[in-house]
């Protein structure tokens, strides 16, 4: 049987806006402000509503423009991992330091997309972040936190 | 209108802003020359840098990145048959046979001339209408305002996706969520948080572009890498051919032009059409007006089939301007990213904009006959270089985008949560792009959401409660039933398919 991941997408649509407008209905607001014509849960549950009407017409109504998607020419290990990697290197940036994570999630993602020119690879992580954040904290003065450089006495 | 333009004109020409307006204009050509990455995601990535700048110069800076990125996606459509913009799809009819044909150089020059006319021509017409329209916007009340960005969103959910129209409505309702969540503007009351503290002070716009644009582009070209249908064929980057343009070229081009520079502008100002329209309907057009003879070499290589859907983009991305500058409602999804950037430097557009901040105003409609002229300097010369560029491989192109969208959010909060965030939107983001929902909507809602509550809330408590506000008005009226009547229409629509079926 074939399903239409258009309409599941929509009926996933119409769960969370049914959430929302739950979530909507929960907003506490003040006493004296439960009966003024408009309060801070107005908004939000008028588009709870439209979620449920718009997500529900999609899903009732016929599909014209059904979108194929072909899952096997598709790279999901590589935008997988890379997926990860971007996650680690969020983890990570505050507690080791802006250089050292991002020089390495530069590396490393350069790797798994299949690069292996490793001068390349390394002139395009470590000295371009270092150039790259001299720019951020030396000329245009953002503070970048990095206990990293800190430790090795690099950065005050 | 002197005395505007003079101050326009001292704020545009200061040292620093012709600089912007160059490296605007350059960065852009560049970003936008990478299929798959269009003005959003270059000024999307320019946001983070601006806020070091004075609102002036910053904008300056962005509509530099504009004008560089539709130029920039014209140099793809020509040379890899890959559109960087939707609104460059219509230059590769005839652009690309021409690069085929060996004239790549030649095809290059037209559409940098083209553009050039265009954006400047448009940028007349904005000088003359965008004053008028503000003098006529300072009449509209909360209500006209509310129904207007009802209209908006309606209208680019009805353009910016053939045939996707309720996914693209879907999209909008999705954006307005997503600006509701954090503390209500008036009363402070937490919505959407679930205790997250992180949460309290809403979603930045910038994570929600980044995420949507940028990021999501990055992750859809890996995911695409492999699919036959988006691999181009290549031109040959090295010989493209010489640059000049002979009398008979000039000669269709100056006809071309003009017309093509008005309709162009025409459907930019309309909220939602923008560049991708124009170029379509100029290059219909064209087709219709020229000979039979001309006619034949449509497809085949027209100059005219080339010049006129470059010279509406560029004239579209003007006309854009028109209801973001007058009355503070962007028609595109790239102005609306510019509303946000606008908001963040704590300026608000509208009718009163060139009267509060008339530096800002003027020196935005004085920067794009700069950024038009620097344009053309800039890359007309530089056409086989910048074209080398295309060469770039994606497996340095992609983590370098995810660098500069991450560090972008990194350096606004020093926060690990928005960076989840952005890495969560961004897949969801990505999954949706798969199957055709748009990502425009979602942005426009998401800058509208806070103006378009606030109307709401004036408009009720104007009116007791009462929802009489929506026909007291006849101009409120007018703008309800044209939004309804979009919104049946494309139901009704998507129901005749079926029964076709």
């Amino acid at each position: 049987m074939n399903i239409n991941t258009t309409k599941v997408i929509s009926l996933l649509f119409f769960i969370f806006s049914a959430f929302y407008l739950y979530t909507a209905y929960q907003i506490q607001v003040f006493a004296f402000d439960e009966n003024a014509p408009f309060n801070a849960r107005t908004f939000p549950i008028y588009l709870g509503y439209v979620g449920l009407f718009f997500s529900g017409l999609k899903i009732i109504l016929p599909d014209p423009n059904t979108i194929k998607v072909q899952h096997k020419t598709l790279e999901y290990k590589k935008t997988v991992i890379l997926i990860v990697i971007a996650i680690i290197y969020g983890a990570t940036i505050l507690k080791v330091g802006y250089f050292l994570t991002t020089s390495l999630f530069l590396f490393s993602s350069y790797y798994f997309l299949g690069e292996r020119r490793w001068v390349l690879m390394f002139l395009l992580s470590f000295p371009f972040v270092a150039a790259f954040m001299y720019l951020l904290h030396g000329v245009l003065d953002i503070y970048l936190r990095d206990p990293f450089l800190q430790s090795i006495g690099v950065m005050g | 209108m002197i005395e505007g333009i003079l101050i326009g004109l001292t704020t545009a020409l200061t040292l620093q802003n012709i600089l912007m307006v160059m490296l605007g204009c350059f960065f852009g050509t560049i970003i936008g020359m990478l299929p798959g990455l269009g003005p959003m995601t270059a000024i999307a990535l320019m946001i983070p840098i601006t806020y070091g700048f004075d609102p002036a110069t910053g904008l300056i800076l962005m509509a530099g990145v504009y004008y560089g990125a539709v130029f920039g996606g014209s140099t793809s459509s020509i040379l890899l048959n890959a559109p960087g913009v939707p609104g460059t799809v219509a230059t590769s009819f005839d652009g690309y046979p021409m690069a085929q044909q060996g004239k790549a150089g030649k095809a290059l020059a037209i559409a940098a001339w083209s553009s050039f006319a265009g954006g400047t021509l448009s940028a007349i017409y904005l000088l003359f209408m965008a004053p008028s329209l503000s003098k006529v916007s300072l009449s509209f009340r909360s209500p006209d305002y509310f129904a207007l960005m009802i209209l908006g969103l309606t209208a680019i959910a009805a353009f910016s996706s053939k045939g996707q129209f309720l996914k693209a409505m879907m999209m909008v309702v999705l954006g307005l969520m997503l600006a509701s969540v954090g503390q209500d503007s008036l009363s402070d009351i937490t919505r959407f948080t679930f205790n997250n503290m992180n949460l309290t002070d809403g979603i930045s716009f910038v994570l929600v572009v980044m995420a949507t644009f940028a990021m999501s582009e990055a992750l859809t070209i890996i995911l695409k890498r492999n699919d036959p249908t988006s691999a181009a064929k290549q031109v040959s980057l090295t010989e493209l051919g010489s640059i000049k343009i002979n009398k008979e070229e000039r000669t269709k081009m100056y006809k071309t032009i003009p017309r093509s520079s008005v309709i162009g502008f025409l459907i930019g100002v309309l909220p939602g059409a923008g560049a991708t329209i124009a170029s379509f309907l100029a290059y219909g057009m064209e087709r219709n007006i020229v000979n039979d003879e001309e006619k034949e070499k449509f497809g085949k290589g027209s100059v005219n089939g080339l010049s006129a859907p470059e010279t509406a983009n560029n004239a579209a991305c003007s006309g854009s301007f028109v209801p973001m500058l007058t009355l503070g409602i962007p028609g595109s999804g790239t102005t609306a990213v510019m509303l946000g950037a606008l908001l963040g430097f704590g300026v608000q557009p509208g009718p009163r904009l060139y009267m509060t901040n008339p530096e800002i105003f003027w020196s935005i409609i004085m920067s794009m006959y700069i950024g038009m002229v620097i344009l053309l300097i800039l890359n007309l010369p530089l056409i086989p270089y910048i074209a080398r560029i295309l060469a770039v491989p994606k497996n340095y192109l992609i983590p370098l985008i995810l660098f500069f969208s991450i560090t972008g959010i990194y350096v606004m909060s020093f926060n690990n949560f928005d960076i989840y965030l952005m890495i969560g939107i961004a897949v969801v983001a990505t999954f949706m792009r798969l199957y055709d929902f748009p990502m425009p909507p979602l942005i426009l809602a998401f800058v509208l959401g806070g103006l378009m509550e606030e109307n709401l809330r004036r408009s009720l408590l104007l009116s007791n409660g009462s929802w009489e506000f929506l026909w007291d008005r006849t101009l409120t009226a007018c703008i309800l039933l044209t939004t309804i009547l979009i919104v049946v229409w494309h139901i009704y629509k998507t129901m005749f398919k079926k029964t076709k079926g």
